[in-house]
């Protein structure tokens, strides 16, 4: 449904993006995650027909985004970073103007306002003028504007930002109600967004793709390292050695002490879960806490950004 | 069609929903009023001048002695006013991220350019036909020829359309709106007074400067005439303002 081919732009002598290339398939949601600055926007500008790339191609429903803007922007709804809303129009005059420009037929404009009002809860808003929503509603009549004309592609530059924790469940259940007839793209920075809601991730960091898949390959690929989290309480004496006579135990490390309970992290071959819990509770001890050690998509994140990063500065030094 | 009409209605909501329009309405409909009520004496005592001298008197004209001295004085208004009109065209989408809606939309950039000209041109229009009423009374006191009345307000319209032209240029250049509005009228003064320097140069210059005036191809439009010559120069001039306006935008676009 979108496809992006060695994507580059660059504005004056800063390259905002370089070489981004990716695809996104009919329905799926795919979530854009980089530091601030890292070239989302930028990116999702130029899929949207805002401004035209420096090198590469972008294909929207099969459209170049160049050769064809006005085929490309019939079928793409944008929502950027800060909602386009005129402070003067009531929200329904501005979703009516929207309608108009986006060229929803003449017949169907009334119904579809109301539908796309209903599906983003601003019916009670409908007749306030812009200027005086709140961020939460500001954020929900942009994204009233991107669906009112039933785009296949929907564009969202940060769709939760400044909403409540009630509003972003609300807006993450709608964008997932959305995928499947809708291909979506949203960008964020914030970590569990993209592991709720999004098929697939694709990481960004100072204007290239540092990885793309889905978030729980991305967590197993980097951070399935097979170690374990144990908490025991084992009176004051340590259970290391125990632990180490667990059969596919491979290495035993103290990492916390409080008082009597101790933190261990636990090495091994294969899932040995059973045998710890069972090596410990049949010493009489109390197992307080035991969890697999997968690293999260934030370590993940931080760990792929500035990975990224090092070799780059150690480049950018030397050319000093 | 539909889509420049969808923005030249959407800035025309916008002019009437601020002050902007009526402050602009009302400021010309108070000052075209004080003009044409004093051309108005004036007129009254210079022909009870003329009615004392009797028959060698010449005729007095109330289309050459009141109207066109009331629309060319009154023009000096457009001259403060339009810049206004025009500063928030571009400037005030930009400020507010609306561009972006604009420009993500299936719309070409000759819509939008045109969809905001017919706007603010509207907006001149309803400047414009306060004067309407002044007019009116005057054929219910007298006989005025109404040909020249039609072809001032076609020249007008024209003139006003060249300056609205080069404001949405200024505006698509510049985020701040104080700065539109300034250069705009700086810009609109400079074509005022062009010509009047005419009389110091050589001749080659000197038509040149006064061909570029944007008031002197008005004044066969206050007599009654329409002058091919005049027509071609305000339209192309909307014409190349509103084309510049469109490759602003599209540099825009590129350096993002």
């Amino acid at each position: 449904m979108i496809e992006v081919q060695h994507l580059t732009k660059q504005y004056g002598p800063v390259t905002a993006v370089s070489d981004v290339s990716f695809k996104v398939e009919k329905g799926e949601i795919l979530g854009f995650l980089g530091p601030n600055g890292a070239g989302k926007t930028t990116t999702m500008r130029i899929l949207t027909g805002y401004m035209p790339a420096t090198e590469g191609k972008a294909f929207v429903a099969g459209y170049d985004v160049t050769e064809h803007p006005l085929e490309a922007k019939r079928r793409t709804g944008y929502l950027p970073e800060t909602p386009p809303l005129y402070p003067d129009m009531t929200v329904r005059d501005y979703l009516a103007f929207c309608a108009k420009i986006k060229g929803v037929p003449k017949s169907e404009q009334k119904t579809r306002i109301a539908a796309t009002m209903e599906r983003t809860h601003i019916l009670d808003v409908a007749n306030r003028h812009c200027a005086k929503l709140s961020k939460g509603y500001r954020q929900r009549v942009g994204l009233a504007q991107a669906l009112l004309h039933n785009p296949d592609v929907l564009i969202l530059d940060e769709p939760t930002a400044g909403l409540d924790p009630k509003q972003i469940n609300e807006t993450r259940h709608l964008i997932k109600a959305l995928a499947g007839d809708h291909t979506v793209v949203l960008s964020t920075h914030i970590l569990p967004e993209v592991s709720q809601t999004c098929n697939r991730v694709v990481i960004i960091n100072r204007g290239r793709v540092v990885a793309v898949d889905t978030p729980e390959n991305l967590t197993n690929r980097l951070g399935g390292s097979g170690a374990m989290y144990l908490e025991v309480d084992s009176g004051g004496g340590d259970a290391g050695p125990v632990l180490s006579g667990v059969p596919g135990v491979t290495d035993v490390s103290v990492s916390a002490t409080r008082g009597a309970i101790i933190g261990y992290e636990v090495a091994s071959t294969g899932d040995v879960r059973r045998e710890l819990a069972s090596a410990v509770v049949g010493r009489g001890w109390g197992l307080l806490e035991l969890r697999p050690m997968r690293m999260s998509l934030e370590e993940i994140f931080l760990q792929v950004t500035t990975e990224e990063a090092a070799p780059e500065a150690a480049a950018e030094t030397a050319h000093e | 069609m539909s889509n420049i009409l969808a923005i030249t209605q959407k800035e025309l909501k916008g002019y009437f929903a601020s002050p902007i329009a009526y402050v602009v309405i009302g400021f010309y409909a108070l000052i075209f009023g004080f003009f044409f009520y004093s051309l108005v004496l004036y007129f009254d005592r210079q022909s009870m001048q003329m009615m004392g001298l009797g028959g060698q008197a010449p005729a007095v004209n109330v289309n050459e002695q009141l109207i066109r001295p009331a629309f060319l004085n009154a023009m000096v208004v457009f001259l403060f006013v339009l810049p206004m009109i025009t500063m928030r065209t571009y400037s005030e989408e930009k400020r507010s991220g609306t561009i972006e809606l604009l420009l993500t939309s299936p719309l070409t950039d000759f819509q939008i350019i045109t969809g905001k000209f017919l706007g603010a041109m509207a907006l001149y229009a309803a400047m414009l036909a306060v004067t309407l009423i002044h007019i009116a009374l005057l054929f219910w006191a007298g006989r005025p020829e109404w040909i020249p009345i039609l072809t001032t307000y076609l020249g007008l319209l024209l003139m006003g359309g060249c300056f609205i032209s080069v404001g949405l240029l200024i505006s698509s250049l510049t985020k701040n709106q104080i700065v539109a509005v300034m250069v705009t009228f700086s810009v609109f003064l400079m074509l005022w007074v062009i010509n009047w320097i005419a009389s110091f140069v050589g001749p080659t210059a000197q038509q040149v400067l006064n061909y570029l005036s944007i008031t002197d191809h008005l004044d066969d439009f206050t007599r009654g005439i329409i002058d091919t010559k005049h027509l071609v120069y305000y339209l192309s001039f909307i014409a190349f303002g509103l084309f510049l306006t469109a490759r602003a935008v599209d540099t825009e676009r590129w350096k993002g």
